[in-house]
């Protein structure tokens, strides 16, 4: 079972709620001036406090996303395979009890998806799909990544918990990194949102980036799906994850995300909505506190935002995506996750990155790595 | 102070002492006028980052190589079968058995695993590659890599991309003192006078890549890099007075002797 279970126990979540809210500027103060984040302090960062002090982090996490990654931003499209969904999450847009027209891509189709996005430019491809894997089996990835590992530099996956083995399969067969958001790490709260099925399984999920470590991913994605529950604490323990996952898995480079929940079919509406101010403040502290993480940024948010972001932490964005199976080339015909907000195509989300003075990079990744 | 000689690595002669890298630019603009600037002949570029089965690659195509030696690195590389067979493709695709062996399995602070970078020294040597090798600076391993026959060793003044300088002073005169290839110090230098200061302590060459991309200006700041090195190119050849612990009078009193 997961190692950070036990780590995720032992927390004395009341009272680090209580520093979180009680923590003063002058705390915050001390953190930014030492320049380094102690795993106790990090609660700090996520303070109301803090908040107080939003730029004077937004000029360090610049400055160290600047000296880290440089002017660049790396882009990624998402490839969904499938909606079929044996889970009923209250917020997403292929949870099973909707009525969405369901679809999953043969594999000539998800390569042909796959041509599309490589004549668009895109050398890094993230494949997604349902909790299904009766449509979506061992066999039928391998014979996708197969079919794709042609064409793209990296390959990564966002699908649903595996055992190790079937992870050290994908990876053989060219997948290089992985991507399961435990959504909360709020256990009370995650059994609310997540109806009888395979997903209710809290520990299952969360060991299951572990075991992709274990397997050799490169790049080992986590995120919190934020709306769910209080941000503050949720982002504090993604972190505390995040600083996990690197310290063990020491050769792997660890991505964070941090999804703000958009209307999808379900209508779910966010009981903790977070503001503008409070995302670009998580943004800042997951920078300090995780110098050389990958900070990942979808489409679900707004293209003004977006650019408003480059430069201050954010290193890895998807464009132009498509979040229904079979969407890039054809009319709808199969229901999406969520609704994008960012509606430009590749090429216009790349002229809005360097007219702001950085690189889009297509390409941060060698076949050559992994055969 | 060791005497400054032609810098000549593997047979080839470069007059400049600063080698560029190509990654953090804003644009290929902006890294092809810095590298310009710079006055090198020799550019390192990450394999990762190139298409190099794509002749408009915006890396490769931004930059006139009639004018400067393609050193492609291995940047990204965890363990020395991975390097090798980035060299491997490198040489297929770029036309050139120069490679800069880069072995990280960190990819946080980027720092080079000396095990897994003299076995992939071993074997690209035996495959007929000219090798610099990325390292740190640990003087044992450099001379098992000059041994292996590099052509050159490289190693860091402090991690790459913190622009702290030579944090490494020390280990670093003592490769000087005992290397018989030349010795690029490369990581770490964040301002011309770090530069300076490697070339001063005897360095045959420095890399620089983070200080020159990020600078809010990086034309100007490469042409300062390049300023700092040729200065202190012309303090070497002018026997520089050395320092003592002890001062020195410009009216002795034991001059009567004299």
């Amino acid at each position: 079972m997961s190692d950070f279970f036990s780590i995720l126990t032992s927390l004395n979540t009341e009272q680090i709620r209580r520093q979180i809210e009680e923590c003063r500027v002058c705390d915050v103060e001390r953190v930014l001036l030492k320049g380094f984040v102690d795993d106790d302090e990090l609660p700090i960062l996520f303070s109301p406090a803090a908040g107080l002090m939003l730029e004077e982090m937004a000029r360090r996490s610049a400055a160290l996303t600047l000296r880290r990654f440089g002017r660049v931003i790396q882009l990624y499209a998402p490839l969904y395979l499938s909606n079929e969904c044996t889970n009923r999450c209250r917020y997403c847009g292929f949870a099973g009890d909707l009525d969405i027209p369901r679809m999953t891509l043969t594999p000539k189709r998800a390569i042909s998806e796959g041509d599309i996005l490589h004549r668009q430019g895109f050398r890094h491809i993230l494949l997604v799909s349902g909790e299904s894997p009766r449509h979506v089996s061992m066999d039928y990835l391998l014979e996708v990544v197969r079919g794709l590992s042609g064409k793209f530099a990296s390959i990564s996956i966002e699908l649903y918990p595996m055992e190790k083995e079937e992870y050290q399969r994908l990876a053989e067969a060219g997948v290089d990194g992985i991507a399961l958001y435990q959504e909360t790490y709020n256990q009370v709260r995650y059994l609310e949102v997540h109806p009888p099925g395979p997903k209710r399984d809290f520990r299952r999920r969360l060991a299951a980036i572990e075991k992709g470590g274990e397997a050799g991913f490169r790049s080992l994605g986590v995120g919190a799906l934020l709306g769910l529950t209080n941000w503050r604490l949720d982002a504090f323990i993604l972190a505390l994850h995040s600083r996990y996952l690197m310290r063990r898995f020491w050769q792997s480079r660890i991505a964070a995300s941090f999804p703000r929940i958009r209307e999808a079919a379900g209508h779910y509406t966010p009981d903790y909505p977070i503001s503008d101010a409070d995302f670009v403040q998580m943004i800042c502290a997951m920078r300090l506190i995780l110098p050389d993480a990958e900070l990942v940024m979808s489409t679900r948010e707004s293209a003004a935002l977006r650019d408003n972001l480059i430069g201050l932490g954010i290193t890895r964005m998807s464009a132009g995506s498509r979040t229904n199976p079979g969407g890039y080339g054809a009319s709808p015909e199969s229901g999406g996750q969520f609704e994008v907000e960012d509606s430009r195509t590749p090429a216009e989300v790349a002229r809005a990155i360097a007219s702001k003075g950085f690189e889009p990079v297509f390409k941060d990744f060698d076949r050559a790595f992994i055969r | 102070m060791k005497k400054l000689e032609k810098l000549i690595i593997a047979g080839a002669e470069f007059h400049s002492r600063l080698f560029v890298g190509t990654g953090k630019f804003p644009s290929p603009q902006v890294m092809a006028e810095a590298i310009e600037a710079s006055g090198s002949e020799m550019v390192t570029v990450a394999l990762r980052r190139v298409d190099v089965n794509n002749p408009e690659d915006s890396t490769l195509s931004a930059l006139d190589f009639s004018k400067y030696r393609l050193l492609p690195n291995t940047s990204g590389a965890r363990n020395a079968d991975e390097a090798v067979r980035l060299a491997k493709l490198s040489r297929a695709a770029c036309n050139t058995n120069w490679i800069k062996l880069e072995v990280t399995p960190d990819p946080n602070y980027l720092l080079p695993d000396g095990v897994e970078t003299l076995k992939a020294a071993e074997t690209l040597l035996g495959l007929g590659f000219i090798v610099l090798p990325y390292i740190n600076a640990d003087p044992i391993l450099a001379k098992r890599l000059e041994e292996a026959g590099c052509a050159t060793v490289m190693p860091l003044a402090s991690p790459i991309g913190s622009n702290r300088g030579l944090m490494t002073r020390d280990q670093i005169a003592i490769i000087i003192e005992q290397s018989r290839v030349p010795v690029v110090v490369d990581a770490g230098l964040g301002m011309p006078s770090h530069a300076a200061e490697a070339i001063e302590m005897g360095a045959d060459a420095v890399l620089v890549n983070t200080a020159i991309a990020i600078a809010g200006n990086p034309v100007a700041m490469a042409e300062a890099f390049k300023l700092a090195i040729e200065a202190a190119e012309k303090a070497r050849l002018a026997d520089p007075a050395g320092a003592t612990v002890f001062a020195r009078p410009s009216s002795p009193l034991t001059g009567f002797l004299r």
